[in-house]
């Protein structure tokens, strides 16, 4: 064990979809900095894989210094290098991907492989100090609850189709909303007023939303009012969703609730949430809203937990891995 | 009926779907099932869900026991309070029994609970939330059925298929020491009572809805 004089850094890099983040954090959790450039699609589209790498390409430089500059810290002194090897967009990995290999390699530094998933939960642990937890992860690549035990992630619940992420954007996108599409989304459905009619679909624990998907674009089509159609997809997909918490909440009998993950800042998740944690006497608790969208932070964080464990890569296995489940990882909580 | 629902009862549990009271009923033990409003979700959408879940599960409840498989006998249904009066079961959660139990035990118990839902499927009746908090085993390891608030009718493939795999997440998330096994009892089960063909059919769609897992290996999209 090191003394608080003579701590450990550790440089994390993200780069699964549209953000390239890099951060160093300290053995003892400190965050030292923190730094991220988004690519923001243009309005009516989606991330492309390809301009999303090209932004990566530009960007990845100055974000790697600033967060450097921020934490006041020599590359030398780095213990070492976490990247996000998944899952993700494959052509968007690659680039955090090689950045971080030729550091390592330069540097002569051990490289870490990190999954993306398993950093969004982490840093939420960090930020909120939960013990055990049903966690609750929602972003553009998940829609799970899922708790811990026997080494593993332990998934209770999921979507069986597309994420609550990927239902917001997908809808935004087609009635011409501008990016990032969950706060346009939540802002239009502030001024919602009517609940028009949505396929509601609960399997058990999981969740389909493709159904909602087509049946809201078919109203907007009908010419249903964006307002009341944003307020109903919201209030429906997060209904669904809450109701498979409540269910897993009330298997589990677990003390905690902890939301992760980009849509973790939607303050109408939030309140559903925290409703339904009051009535099981579950605590609820939320990532700190600066580590709810991807960032550097939750890979470099999660890097020092896994090289703690010993996890290591070298520099030529260290292949992305676009699909990379969160339950096929066994994982050493400390 | 009000006068029950409102007086001499204890909360004996708090479900995802509804609170559930112990009370006496005629000189009768019963258990009052009560969708109580869930303040999360809006008011029309929750008394929509609340009203079309306390039907189906009364006449599911019902038609599961008709089919041969063990089910609390439904006694009153209240429509304005969204509630069901119903048997009460003596014994211990699935949940809990299996823990307990050696392998030998649960593999037993394993084959009936595939029987069981056989049974269901047979009669294109769909449980919708199988898990081991939704069975009771009861005296002479008799076992109960409950929770038929996201059941349906349907003779559907993806509908059987997906009953299944929600009872196999369920395990291996909750019992993963050994889900393995006792899934592999519960296929044994639910092939003797459906039949190969019908049964191994099923369990390939099972196979297929767990891939649509998000970043599933084998997930074609």
């Amino acid at each position: 064990m090191h003394s608080m004089n003579n701590p450990n850094f550790f440089l994390g890099i993200e780069s699964t979809a549209h953000t390239f983040g890099a951060s160093i954090v300290s053995n003892y959790g400190k965050i030292l900095s923190n730094e991220k450039d988004i690519y923001i699609p243009p309005t009516g589209k989606g991330i492309h894989p390809r301009d999303a790498t090209q932004h990566h390409c530009e960007k990845s430089p100055q974000v790697i210094w600033r967060a450097f500059k921020e934490a006041n810290l020599n590359p030398k002194d780095l213990t070492a290098i976490a990247f996000s090897a998944g899952p993700g967009l494959g052509p968007s990995l690659r680039i955090g991907a090689t950045i971080a290999r030729a550091l390592a390699s330069f540097l002569n530094k051990p490289l870490v492989p990190v999954n993306h998933a398993i950093g969004h939960i982490e840093i939420a642990f960090l930020t909120t100090g939960s013990k055990d937890p049903l966690v609750v992860l929602v972003s553009g690549g998940h829609t799970l609850i899922t708790a811990y035990a026997g080494l593993r992630w332990r998934i209770f619940g999921e979507t069986e189709d597309i994420t609550i992420g990927n239902l917001l954007d997908m809808f935004a996108r087609e009635i011409g909303l501008s990016p990032p599409s969950g706060v346009s989304v939540e802002q239009k459905a502030s001024y919602g007023k009517k609940l028009v009619e949505l396929p509601y679909s609960v399997k058990g624990n999981d969740v389909t939303y493709s159904g909602l998907l087509s049946a809201s674009l078919r109203r907007f089509r009908k010419g249903d009012r964006i307002e009341d159609l944003c307020y109903s997809l919201q209030e429906v997909s997060f209904s669904m969703f809450a109701e498979t918490v409540e269910r897993s909440l009330a298997h589990t009998e677990k003390k905690e609730l902890l939301l992760t993950g980009g849509v973790a800042a939607n303050k109408r998740l939030q309140e559903m949430l925290r409703i339904i944690a009051k009535d099981h006497n579950s605590k609820f608790q939320v990532v700190d809203p600066k580590y709810s969208g991807d960032s550097g932070a939750q890979i470099a964080w999660a890097g020092y937990l896994a090289f703690k464990q010993g996890i290591r890569i070298d520099i030529d296995k260290s292949y992305v891995v676009p699909k990379w489940r969160l339950d096929e990882i066994e994982w050493k909580r400390l | 009926m009000e006068e029950i629902v409102n007086n001499s009862r204890n909360l004996i549990r708090k479900g995802a779907e509804a609170n559930l009271y112990l009370a006496n009923w005629h000189g009768k033990k019963v258990v009052i099932k009560q969708r109580v409003p869930k303040h999360y979700r809006v008011l029309d959408l929750d008394d929509r869900i609340r009203k079309y879940r306390t039907y189906h599960e009364a006449e599911n409840l019902y038609l599961a026991r008709k089919y041969g498989v063990s089910t609390p006998i439904v006694l009153s249904i209240d429509d304005i309070n969204y509630t069901i009066i119903m048997e009460f079961i003596e014994g211990d959660r699935l949940k809990e029994v299996f823990k307990r139990m050696t392998d030998e035990e649960r593999a037993k118990l394993s084959v009936q609970i595939g029987e069981l839902i056989g049974k269901l499927h047979k009669n294109r009746l769909i449980h919708g939330d199988l898990t081991s908090s939704n069975m009771i085993i009861s005296e002479y390891d008799r076992i109960f059925l409950l929770d038929f608030g996201l059941s349906f009718q349907s003779d559907k493939l993806e509908d059987m298929g997906v009953d299944l795999h929600l009872l196999r997440r369920a395990l291996f998330s909750t019992h993963h020491e050994y889900a393995k096994k006792c899934f592999t009892k519960i296929k044994v089960g639910y092939s003797k009572e459906v039949g190969m063909n019908a049964a191994n059919n099923v369990i390939k769609k099972t196979e297929q809805i767990e891939r649509r897992g998000r970043y599933c290996i084998q997930r074609e999209i």
